[in-house]
Order: C-alpha cells, then sequence, then structure tokens
C-alpha cells in the first residue's frame, strides 16, 4: 500500500513538472536567461513555479509535522544540520552550472525518460555516474575526517 | 534557442502539485521529497529498507508524461537543445553537484526554502546564480 501511494505521489510530482513546464529544458534555460529580458525573450514562469510549490509545501508541512509520526514508519526524517559550510556553497554551485548548460534538474530528467530520447538517456545515465561519484567522495571524506579526529 | 511563452498560470498550477507531492511524501514516509537524494539511494550501499517505495516514486516520475500523452493526446513540449557531450557533461555536474550540496530544485528549492532553512537558502541561491552565469555564457558571451 505505502509503495503504491508513493507510485502516485510521484505521479503528482512528474504531472507537476509537466503542467508547469518544468519539463522542458527549453523553459528552464529561458528563465535563467536574465540577460534576454530587455529583448523580450526572458521566460519568467519558473518563478511561479517555486511560488506555488513553496504556498502548498509551506503551509502543508505545517500541518505534516505537527502529526505525532507519519502514516508509514515511525517518525519524520528531517534535515538537522544548519551548517553553513563550504559545500552547502560548492555542491549547488556544480549544480547550477550543469543545470544552466542542459535545462534538465533531477526531476525533469528523470521525466524525460518517458520521451525515449537518446538525449534524455545519456543526461541521465551521467547524472546518476555524478551522484555516485559524490556519494564515494564524500563517504571517504567522512572516513578521512574521523580517523584525523581519532587520538 | 527554442522560445518559450510565459505560463504563469499553469506555471503556478503545476508548482502547487509539486507541493502536494512534497507534502504527501512528508505525511506517508515522513522523508523529504528531493529527488537527487531519493535516486542516489536507489542504488547500494543501502542505509535503510525505503528502496522499494523510492523506485515507486520514480516510476511515478518517468510514467506521469506517459499519463499526461493518454490524457491530453500529445506530448509535453520538450526541447533539449544541448548536444551529446554538453549533456553528458551537464548529467556528470547536476549528479555530482546535488550530491555534494545534499540537494537540487526540489530538496533545496521546495521543499528547504518552505521549511525556511538557512542552509537551503543559501544552495538555491548558489545554483541560481551559477545555472544564470552559466546561461549567460553559453548564449551571450561564446
Amino acid at each position: 500500500m505505502a509503495i503504491f501511494i508513493q507510485l502516485l505521489i510521484g505521479l503528482v510530482f512528474g504531472l507537476g513538472l509537466v503542467v508547469a513546464g518544468m519539463s522542458n529544458p527549453a523553459k528552464v534555460l529561458n528563465f535563467l536567461d536574465f540577460a534576454a529580458i530587455p529583448a523580450g525573450t526572458w521566460d519568467g514562469s519558473l518563478a511561479f513555479v517555486l511560488m506555488g510549490a513553496i504556498a502548498v509545501t509551506f503551509v502543508g508541512y505545517r500541518w505534516v509535522l505537527k502529526q505525532s509520526r507519519p502514516l508509514f514508519g515511525t517518525g519524520f526524517h528531517v534535515p538537522t544540520s544548519r551548517q553553513i559550510n563550504a559545500r552547502i556553497l560548492i555542491g549547488p554551485a556544480i549544480f547550477g552550472i550543469g543545470w544552466g548548460l542542459a535545462g534538465f534538474c533531477p526531476g525533469p530528467a528523470f521525466t524525460a525518460l518517458a520521451s525515449g530520447k537518446p538525449a534524455a538517456f545519456s543526461f541521465v545515465g551521467s547524472m546518476l555516474v555524478g551522484m555516485l561519484a559524490a556519494r564515494w567522495l564524500s563517504s571517504r571524506e567522512s572516513v578521512g575526517t574521523l580517523s584525523a579526529h581519532t587520538p | 534557442m527554442t522560445v518559450t511563452s510565459f505560463t504563469p498560470y499553469a506555471s503556478l498550477l503545476g508548482g502547487a502539485l509539486l507541493g502536494l507531492a512534497a507534502v504527501a511524501l512528508m505525511a506517508v514516509t515522513g522523508r523529504i521529497a528531493g529527488v537527487s537524494g531519493i535516486a542516489v539511494r536507489l542504488f547500494p550501499p543501502y542505509e535503510d529498507n525505503q528502496l522499494p517505495g523510492r523506485l515507486a516514486f520514480v516510476a511515478g516520475l518517468v510514467a506521469a508524461p506517459l499519463l499526461w500523452s493518454i490524457v491530453t493526446g500529445r506530448a509535453p513540449a520538450q526541447s533539449i537543445d544541448a548536444n551529446g557531450i554538453v549533456l553528458v557533461v551537464a548529467g556528470l555536474l547536476v549528479g555530482f553537484g546535488s550530491v555534494w550540496g545534499n540537494g537540487c530544485t526540489s530538496g533545496h528549492g521546495v521543499c528547504g526554502l518552505s521549511r525556511l532553512s538557512t542552509r537551503s537558502l543559501v544552495a538555491t541561491g548558489a545554483f541560481m546564480l551559477t545555472g544564470s552565469v552559466t546561461v549567460f555564457i553559453a548564449r551571450h558571451l561564446i
């Protein structure tokens, strides 16, 4: 049951990306192209995607996180780190460069697979390689940090 | 470049659906709807037993445009202007950066900002900045 519900949630999320136009890389790149504002080809739609999403999530989270536990599960897994370090700047900065090159972030990249286009598969394939590389490097680094602090 | 039209209402509605999904996932599983975090956890080593749910979520993402095509009778608009090698480099950067920074547009941009997380605000500012600078360089300087 929980798995079926998560399939439906993924479906709603994917439909949200399609309805919003975010599944179209051209629309994403036209949003990021602020220099095109004078020429009139800037597409500000993505600001509305973010506004719609945050409005619903902000209100919804307040209600959900007041509950004692999720429907399936023992507790809520909400990130607790508040540390502003180099990583929280460097990771997203690298992500942004890739986002600006192709117009795909992870969600829309997965929805693009449905088109069957080879371009979507090569993007998702290399994205997964990048993800696993980051996790591997991250695990090595945390091992290094641990041993560095071991007396 | 492909010119796209300004769609404030559809985008607001689509955004609301993303929010609905994020809230539902938190209510059902108690987890953040961050696509990069979900995607990287599809692969071993596994730290919990949530793999089937994550696979189902990603399957839903992939199936969504198919459902859209069936209902509306046409495929969603999608133009990929980047070519072979650029796509691969972009994919590597998106994958690496999103996991290195603990989130992407969904985890930081939607869920994190909605929780008023300072880390997510910093992250969102960073990827918006480098994303727009990259587009500026690619479209107006090169």
